[in-house]
């Protein structure tokens, strides 16, 4: 029993960047913006938020830093797609170079430096429950937090006028343009959302995964986090699915190596991708007609004057 | 508006995709030129870390009687052949490769610049202008693999290997050899990543070995997380390249630390005599080619153990690899070299030896 309650809770923490930035970047999409610059976001994140906390002592200081640095790149980006009109594919994938650079002179000064890490949560009474009170009261804020992002995002994507309005420039631009929505303004503001995400996303790895900063410690979870989005077919609900998923194959993989279990272990690292690659061929099966990507993803829109 | 908009990002760009560090500043016809190749940041606390200071040590050790140039961040394969074309083209007369992958690049250019002097860190692949380095890291395994059994109170050790490769896999053995020799049935978990870095799946992979019942983590991927992980946990652990008790005060036992810089001294020094010779290295704790990290967190007596066993590896006096080695089927590895296991077959070792119940990956 102890040892479910150690898996579920490595699954929690190894889960909760993934949804972090996946929720962002579902958000940045379903306004129609495809923002490939997930990791760089997330590793100037992660630089800003540990130098943020190493600073100040403070943990929410450092993930607002984070978020602050993430929101940042994105509106480079958002100046570069939205006011030029740059290729968004290339725009993003320079971001991404960009961030992996500025990670490193921004972390240069703190690598090697220890802060200690978030701090779990403590409900007397509430925590002390056997298994199910250190996961859902025991874990650091971020986890929480990242749940809480999500439902927020649901209800503002699918329950309110705003997130209606948000989901009409991502399906069809000139028509809400036509409308008078002022496409590229919320398209900007959906894109810093998608960059303050990828900065939070970036910060809990050194503030509550291993406090540390090391360049290029987020190792790819930036391309994970937008693989996620496309599983989830861009709907919350799945994506919450989606990163859990994929924590708990990665984590379990690790359990069964280490219990012993005669699988080679490529095969098990690649599992996690395996079983993306299978949900998405399902998902694609049972779909009924078309594809549920917003129509206008990652196609410029230049108003006319 | 438009035109400083883009000059400002086109900046920006610049000043972040070029991962170059040059050092050292006056040009000086006389000086010889030394050139470095990094396969990760200089700041990664681990094995470029380690070069890094090597060259360090160089510079403080000549002075201006050298120019030192590094690149960083210098991916396996073509790119490396290109980056290495490009401190020839410096002017560099002795370059330092610094991984595994460098290893054919670096081959390609060394025909094509014969006046060239290049060192190739563990690679097998020499030429007359081309030498080899490495260090025999599983000497520090053993000792490890018997601090591990003196120390750990649940008899199981956990395992974070890297890749499959016979020099990950001659140090598990290693360990497990030296653990043998201190409790016959330890036992050992092991879980392979397979990466060299990655501090959150290195971080899972302790978390998971520790809840699964080890209570001694080593690892041979190169970021300090595990130690963090065993440190917040009041486990111990063992360091990886680099000191790493700073990120495990109370749970680093002791880290093969590689010490690049009396090797890179001695060739520099040779460059500059002319009588650079190319070379097959591969030494062990007696060259200094690696040291191990103070004996810490463990009581007197294991620590005495630990460095009567050190000096009696440098002394060459006990081997690792000295047989009988009983290979994991039971049967006996044949012994190549009179008593113990010959240099080819450890270097090319894709055996686990008995007492390892798990399998090797695609064995």
């Amino acid at each position: 029993m102890e040892l479910v309650e150690a898996i579920i809770l490595s699954v929690l923490a190894a889960s909760t960047p993934l949804l972090i930035a996946a929720t962002g970047e579902l958000v940045t999409e379903r306004s129609g913006v495809l923002n490939l610059g997930v990791e760089g976001m997330m590793i100037v994140g992660a630089a800003c938020g540990f130098g943020g906390a190493w600073l100040t002592g403070s943990i929410t200081l450092g993930a607002l830093c984070g978020m602050a640095a993430g929101t940042l790149l994105s509106l480079i980006f958002a100046m570069m797609t939205l006011g030029l009109a740059v290729n968004q594919v290339a725009t993003g994938l320079a971001l991404t170079i960009l961030g992996i650079g500025l990670s490193g002179l921004i972390g240069a000064g703190f690598v090697g430096e220890r802060i200690t890490t978030a701090p779990h949560l403590y409900i007397p009474g509430l925590t002390d429950i056997p298994l199910a009170g250190r996961i859902l009261f025991g874990e650091d804020a971020f986890v929480y937090l990242s749940l809480a992002l999500i439902v927020g995002v649901w209800w503002f994507l699918y329950q309110t006028r705003a997130g209606l309005i948000l989901r009409a420039c991502g399906d069809n631009h000139v028509s809400a343009h036509a409308l008078g929505y002022p496409v590229l303004r919320i398209r900007m503001l959906a894109v810093m959302f998608g960059g303050a995400c990828a900065g939070l996303a970036g910060a809990y790895l050194p503030l509550a995964y291993t406090p540390f900063f090391i360049p290029g410690m987020t190792a790819g979870r930036g391309w994970i986090a937008l693989a996620l989005v496309v599983f989830a077919s861009w709907k919350p609900a799945r994506l919450v699915v989606g990163a859990y998923l994929f924590g708990a194959v990665t984590i379990l993989q690790l359990h069964a190596q280490g219990a012993g279990i005669g699988i080679p272990s490529q095969f098990m690292s690649a599992l996690p991708y395996l079983a993306t690659v299978i949900v998405l061929v399902l998902l694609s099966r049972a779909r009924t007609g078309g594809s549920t990507a917003p129509a206008a993803l990652g196609t410029v829109f230049v108003p006319d004057r | 508006m438009r035109k400083t908009f883009l000059a400002a990002a086109a900046t920006l760009l610049l000043a972040a995709g070029i991962g170059s560090g040059v050092s050292s500043g006056a040009l000086a016809a006389d000086k010889l030129k030394v050139g470095f190749i990094y396969l990760g940041p200089v700041g990664d606390l681990g094995w470029t870390y380690q070069h890094e200071l090597a060259r360090q040590a160089l510079v403080k050790e000549f002075g201006d009687k050298i120019e030192t140039t590094y690149l960083e961040n210098v991916p396996e394969g073509p790119d490396a052949e290109r980056a290495v074309e490009q401190l020839v083209r410096a002017g560099n007369k002795l370059i330092f490769t610094t991984s595994f992958g460098y290893m054919d690049p670096t081959l390609k250019v060394a025909k094509k610049y014969p006046n060239v002097h290049f060192e190739h860190c563990s690679g097998y692949k020499r030429d007359k202008n081309m030498s080899t380095y490495s260090a025999r890291w599983y000497q520090g395994r053993y000792i490890q693999g018997q601090i591990a059994a003196k120390m750990s109170k649940a008899g199981t050790l956990g395992y974070i290997g890297s890749f499959p490769i016979p020099e990950v896999v001659s140090g598990i053995n290693a360990t497990m050899i030296g653990a043998q020799s201190v409790t016959p049935n330890i036992k050992v978990k092991i879980i392979w990543v397979n990466t060299w870095f990655d501090p959150g799946k290195e971080a899972d992979a302790a978390k998971a070995l520790l809840d699964q019942g080890a209570d001694i983590i080593m690892q041979h991927t190169d970021s300090p997380a595990a130690m963090q992980i065993a440190n917040e946990r009041g486990k111990l652990a063992f360091g990886q390249d680099s000191e790493m008790i700073k990120f495990g005060p109370k749970a680093q036992l002791t880290s093969i630390l590689d010490t690049w810089a009396p090797y890179y001294i001695a060739r520099v020094k040779a460059e500059m005599d002319g009588t650079w010779k190319q070379e097959d290295t591969w030494g062990g704790l007696d060259s200094k080619m690696f040291e191990m990290a103070p004996y810490t967190n463990m009581p007197d007596e294991v620590k005495k153990m630990a460095e009567d066993t050190q000096a009696a590896i440098t002394a060459g006096k006990l081997l690792p690899f000295k047989c009988p080695v009983m290979g994991q089927d039971g049967k006996e590895v044949e012994c190549k070299a009179g008593d113990h296991l010959d240099d080819g077959q450890i270097l090319g070792m894709n055996f686990y030896v008995k007492g390892i119940d798990d399998k090797m990956p695609g064995k």
